[in-house]
């Protein structure tokens, strides 16, 4: 029972929202619709599911970490407290031997942030207007914390692409083959276009030679050979989907239930 | 003894530290954004096809803006999201803000405290726009609103009763508004918008998405996407067509432009870089097939 109540509900479900899709009327649209909303509620336990999967997994890592971190500091014997706050920036940044424990103080930063956020977000610390407020009010903690730490942090991430970008271009573009050339031309050309350089150095040409710019191939690029490709990988992507969606519906696909095991 | 000191210095040029090439670029980056290194730019057809299509609108057309983004994509798009909210409070349009990514909402937020209610004081909250704020379910909350948006938001993100704003009055479900705008770059973003709501509804969806994005929607465009704006370039044109139709925004802020240089000496870094590395491998290549 266990496995045949959520096949049938998979059943019941995919093919109902398939009929929907082809017949929007009665009673399938309104059906359609309703399979919609429940999924939209399901998605909301979600992040009930992620932020316990995130607790259990650093939870686990930090114990084992800690555990390790005080076993090493014990084992140059007296007393091992001040050792291990001696020894703290080695224990804490990857110098335990086992990398089981490793890593332990970040997933120790992970847990601080996360709860922090939640209970700054749960309980409107800080907002003016207490719990009727908006959770995002510009005096509440929750905005502080995502204003001074979140935000600058995921921008700094994102900033670091465009260093390892250069490198890895700088790597990778060699015109060892005649088809890693034809890459290296079009990332010239994409690479001109996207900037006002491209403009400027191809900016000589005559008129009836405009569409051998700079700009205009970056366009050229983009909107012939890239769709094309896209396209085909968009087509291939779908019909990979409807197979494996069918297999899901009618119950051949069973992975997602997980193991027989117990 | 020349020919293999040449060899190790050519051997040199095609691994170069990758410690020199970030200082390179970090330089690239730095020294025109100092010395405040300003390029022109000229729309394309492509972002074009969105200035025109909001320029056209009726005044008290309806659109809704989709913020589908977190801060690490916000250099890129939130120059775009600036210039579309001036041009659509130029063009005195109602304007619907919600988002499918959780950290949309705050980013909503900051964008109306700094653009719409310093820049447009006349605008009132309720009757010329209106944050529905942030909810889950990405394609699944489009596929519910395209038929009934007041199923999923029974109140904006103040928690005013959706039915007490006089602005939702007319508004049923998607088919309502005469324009969608998403801006993001990852999932869920234009992408769900075109298949969940623009194809079935029969609805405009046209936005702006991060520049590494851009090419995975190209094959939409134009007969499911009306426009698309992609990286920062297609922010700066944007904004230049703006500020060349509408002179009161030439003092507003305009990112997109003033990062465009940058941009542009950057990728010119890169491109030397791309070049030393390819002129070295040929060169010794030529050198091994003489020795040989």
């Amino acid at each position: 029972m266990r496995r045949q109540i959520p096949l049938l509900i998979t059943l019941i479900v995919g093919a109902v929202l398939i009929i929907a899709a082809f017949i929007p009327r009665a009673p399938f649209g309104r059906l359609g619709e309703n399979f919609s909303l429940y999924f939209d509620i399901i998605a909301v336990f979600a992040f009930l599911l992620g932020g316990g999967n995130l607790v259990r997994i650093h939870g686990a890592r930090l114990v084992r970490g800690v555990g390790m971190a005080v076993t090493e500091a014990k084992k140059g014997g007296g007393a091992w407290p001040l050792r291990f706050v001696i020894e703290f920036p080695f224990l804490a940044f990857g110098g335990l031997k086992d990398r089981r424990g490793r890593d332990w103080f970040f997933s120790l930063i992970t847990l601080l942030g996360f709860f922090a956020m939640l209970a700054a977000g749960l309980l409107k610390l800080g907002n003016p207007s207490g719990w009727q407020g908006n959770v995002t009010a510009p005096e509440g903690m929750f905005q502080d914390f995502y204003d001074s730490m979140f935000n600058p942090l995921q921008a700094t991430m994102y900033a670091l692409l465009a260093f390892f970008v250069a490198s890895a271009s700088y790597r990778a573009f060699r015109a060892k083959s005649a088809e890693a050339t034809i890459l290296l031309v079009t990332a010239f050309i994409i690479l001109l276009g996207r900037t006002p350089a491209g403009a400027y150095v191809t900016a000589w040409m005559p008129e009836s030679l405009s569409f051998l710019t700079v700009p205009n191939l970056a366009n050229w690029v983009m909107a012939i050979p890239n769709l094309a490709g896209q396209r085909a990988i968009i087509i291939g992507i779908a019909l990979g989907v409807i197979a494996m969606s069918l297999r899901v519906i009618i119950g051949i696909e069973r992975t997602y239930l997980g193991s027989d095991e117990k | 003894m020349t020919n293999g000191v040449n060899k190790t210095f050519l051997e040199k040029m095609q691994a170069i530290d990758r410690r020199v090439i970030f200082l390179f670029i970090g330089l690239a980056v730095a020294l025109p954004l100092l010395f405040h290194v300003v390029f022109t730019e000229k729309i394309t057809p492509i972002v074009g096809a969105i200035y025109d299509r909001v320029e056209n609108l009726p005044e008290g057309s309806k659109v809704l803006i989709s913020f589908d983004y977190s801060p690490s994509t916000v250099p890129e798009i939130q120059p775009m999201v600036d210039a579309v909210l001036r041009h659509c409070a130029a063009r005195k349009v109602k304007i619907y803000i919600m988002g499918l990514w959780a950290t949309g909402q705050n980013i909503a937020d900051e964008t109306i405290s700094r653009v719409l209610k310093p820049e447009f004081p006349a605008y009132q909250y309720g009757e010329d726009y209106v944050n529905l704020g942030y909810k889950s379910g990405n394609q699944g909350l489009i596929n519910v609103i395209l038929t009934d948006l007041k199923k999923m938001y029974t109140t904006d993100v103040h928690g005013t009763a959706i039915d007490s704003i006089p602005m939702m009055a007319p508004i049923r479900n998607l088919r309502n508004f005469d324009l969608i705008l998403s801006f993001g770059g990852g999932f869920p973003g234009m992408k769900e918008w075109v298949l969940f709501a623009g194809d079935p509804g029969r609805i405009p969806v046209a936005g702006g998405v991060t520049a590494v994005s851009a090419p995975q929607l190209y094959p939409y465009y134009p007969s499911q996407l009306l426009g698309l704006m992609g990286g920062i370039k297609g922010a700066a044109e944007y904004e230049s067509e703006v500020i060349r139709h509408y002179s009161r925004f030439e003092n507003s802020s305009h990112p997109g432009i003033d990062m465009m240089g940058p941009q542009a000496v950057a990728h010119i870094v890169i491109i030397l870089f791309i070049v030393v590395g390819n002129v070295a491998y040929f060169l010794t290549r030529r050198r091994e097939a003489e020795n040989d």
